[in-house]
């Protein structure tokens, strides 16, 4: 095809992208310059002096078993939230694209938690989990379970899951219904007509079409999980108790800015700047730059 | 015996009523076509027996036994889609092999039945191909083998051959003919063109606007139109139709455009002076120098043959269409004739055929 120009001289373009770029340039590719170089230096508690070290923060790093063990963490946390809020989407979109009555109150509703920020997500959740003034914290003491997510490992981690999960639950809603609803009709009718009843139907003709949507939210959900979650996760339990949700995303913060090691906490945002990089190349490689999200981290 | 017979089936979408009143008995190994303008309820109509829709009333009997509440997946009835609705992400073996696998047929017997299906549709080459891979009239044999391989009690086809081009779809039509006399499946088809209606059927249902208008075989239907509609649009091109009145106590016909044409078949009844409408076929009218004056408006050589538009030189101006054997005839004006024994005669207030 022929290439077209459509702006008669070479300022006006120019001029269109400046503001977009600097932004960027200014809250992006700067502090991600500046990351890099300083994970390859180590500094004083006090910021006074610093020198360069070479990877030595990065071979701390892997050698350092906390590290390791947040890696861990994080990719059960991963998992579970993007298990939990797919399939919790996935069933609620399949109630969505039935013939009911409400339907389109019930979608409203139902995309409504992505427009709320995180931190508010976060009180939600603990008005609804706290166990001295939540609604089902109370609840659950006054009926014999012992309930407190600032002291219970698992509890902790569960709480973190599920806001978080919940949180995504409307974007993956959105897509799954829109994936169910680009099912043909005379297909799922055929399906029938040959036999096939709910779930057998469901499992075998309407699930393997919506693979494409499925498989690029995986892909979303997995780096929505690990690099924006952090808001959420800061607001109820600030990675704690003890280590019990520090994510990867959490210790970043809490070694750089709670506990001064900005060396190691360089080194720690320059692994997962790779790590994002590496997924977001997976996503435009498998989907194409069509299937794009604002940018995680 | 009645393989399916639908008694009193009606269909209302909200206030619009789409289907009203159809009686209809299918013979066991029986073929019958159902024919009628866009929008006229005949998808609606397959849909209901399929049960992919609830009639509002009415019962639907499939070899004696109420299906009207039966779900789709229980009545064992196959069809055959528009856009054919292949699985799109499952091969051809696949597709023909679901149903099959749902019943719970062994691996052999699968396999055996799709292999005879296939090679009896000559698909055997692309049974490991998805449906992209397909060309549109390949697409159209894996639908209908998806249909065959499971031996359903019926069949229905829901305008099958709507989505080929000419060459393919007289092939097809003749195909499917031939598989459905050679399997006896009693089958229901749905189209609106002309030639599939007037060929594949052993008996041809003309809807109208939700109704029956003619239920017979094709070439009673040709020969004998039920009503002005059904004459109008059985035929290509379509029926002429002339203003006249009914005279000499039953026996004639008074054309509006001036002759007076005496019925050979028999006196109709009804008092002198009734208002006829009088059908006369394209392919029955006439060149005869005694006739009435044409204006010739356009002339179609289609070949062989010639079609030539024109209004009656007469009271009324009624438009004409006139098939004619070879070329056109010189000059702007023919005079032309109509045979008594090729003309159908109505009543005009009602439609209704005048026996
Ligand atoms: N789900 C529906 N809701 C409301 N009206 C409908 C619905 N389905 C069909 N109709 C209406 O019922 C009428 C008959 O539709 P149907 O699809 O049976 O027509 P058809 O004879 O198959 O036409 P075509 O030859 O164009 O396929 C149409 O006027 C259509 O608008
Ligand atoms: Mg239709």
């Amino acid at each position: 095809m022929e290439r077209r120009t459509i702006f008669g001289h070479r300022l006006l373009p120019v001029a269109l992208v400046a503001p977009q770029f600097l932004l960027t340039l200014v809250f992006f590719l700067w502090p991600a310059c500046e990351a890099v170089w300083t994970s390859l230096t180590r500094q004083d508690p006090f910021g006074l002096h610093s020198q360069f070290a070479g990877f030595d923060n990065f071979v701390e790093l892997f050698t350092d078993s906390l590290y390791r063990d947040s890696i861990g963490r994080t990719v059960f946390f991963m998992i579970a939230v993007s298990a939990l809020s797919m399939s919790s989407a996935l069933l609620l979109a399949v109630f969505a694209d039935r013939e009911i009555r409400g339907r389109m109150t019930y979608r409203t509703l139902l995309i409504w938690p992505y427009a709320i920020a995180p931190a508010m997500a976060a009180v939600l959740w603990i008005l609804l989990l706290q166990p001295r003034i939540g609604l089902i914290g109370v609840l659950l003491n006054r009926h014999g379970v012992s309930w407190d997510y600032h002291l219970n490992d698992r509890q902790a981690m569960l709480v973190v899951v599920l806001a978080c999960a919940w949180k995504q639950v409307s974007y993956n809603f959105i897509f799954f219904l829109a994936g169910l609803q680009s099912v043909p009709r005379s297909v799922l009718e055929a399906a029938r007509m040959d036999g096939a009843r709910g779930w057998h139907r469901f499992r075998t003709i309407t699930f393997p079409l919506l693979a494409p949507t499925t498989f690029f939210l995986i892909v979303v959900n997995l780096v929505y999980a690990a690099f924006d979650t952090f808001g959420t996760i800061q607001a109820l339990t600030q990675g704690g108790p003890g280590k019990a949700t520090e994510t990867l995303m959490v210790k970043v913060y809490r070694d750089g800015v709670v506990n001064l090691d900005i060396g190691s906490s360089s080194a720690q945002s320059v692994v997962l700047m790779i790590g994002v990089i590496a997924l977001t190349a997976l996503q435009f490689r498998f989907l194409g730059r069509g299937g794009r999200r604002e940018s995680a981290a | 015996m009645a393989m399916l017979e639908l008694i009193g089936l009606r269909k209302n979408f909200g206030t619009t009523e789409v289907l009203r009143q159809i009686d209809l008995s299918l013979a066991s190994g029986e073929m019958l076509v159902i024919v009628g303008a866009s929008g006229c309820g005949k998808s609606t109509l397959l849909r209901i027996v399929a049960g992919l829709e609830t009639p509002s009333a009415g019962r639907i009997l499939l070899e004696e036994r109420d299906i009207t509440s039966v779900d789709p997946s229980a009545r064992d009835i196959a069809m055959v889609f528009q856009n054919y609705a292949l699985y799109p992400h499952m091969t051809v073996f696949e597709n023909m092999a679901y149903g099959l696998r749902i019943r719970g047929l062994s691996r052999e017997d699968i396999a055996h039945r799709v292999d005879e299906t296939a090679a009896l549709l000559g698909l055997s080459e692309f049974l490991g191909r998805k449906p992209r891979q397909l060309s549109g009239g390949q697409r159209q044999r894996v639908a209908m083998g998806r249909a065959i391989v499971r031996e359903p009690r019926l069949f229905l086809f829901d305008e099958p051959l709507s989505n080929l081009d000419a060459t393919l779809r007289v092939r097809t039509r003749a195909e499917i003919r031939r598989l459905q006399r050679r399997l006896g499946v009693t089958s229901l088809y749905v189209t609106h063109d002309q030639v599939e209606a007037m060929t594949l059927g052993d008996r041809l249902l003309v809807l109208h606007q939700g109704r029956p208008a003619q239920l017979a075989t094709p070439m009673e239907v040709f020969e004998h139109p039920a009503d002005t509609y059904v004459a109008g649009f059985i035929g290509a091109p379509a029926m002429n139709f002339l203003p006249a009145t009914l005279i000499e106590a039953g026996t004639a016909a008074k054309l509006e455009a001036g002759p007076l044409v005496h019925f050979i078949d028999g006196k109709r009844d009804g008092s002198d002076g009734k208002t006829l409408t009088i059908g006369v076929r394209p392919e029955h009218i006439r060149i005869d120098p005694e006739g009435v004056p044409l204006r010739i408006d356009l002339i179609e050589p289609l070949g062989s043959e010639t079609l030539i538009h024109g209004r009656l030189a007469a009271p009324g101006e009624t438009p004409l269409v006139i098939r004619l054997a070879g070329k056109a005839p010189e000059g702007d004006i023919l005079t032309v004739a109509f045979p008594p024994e090729q003309m159908h005669v109505f009543d005009a207030a009602t439609g209704r055929r005048l026996p």
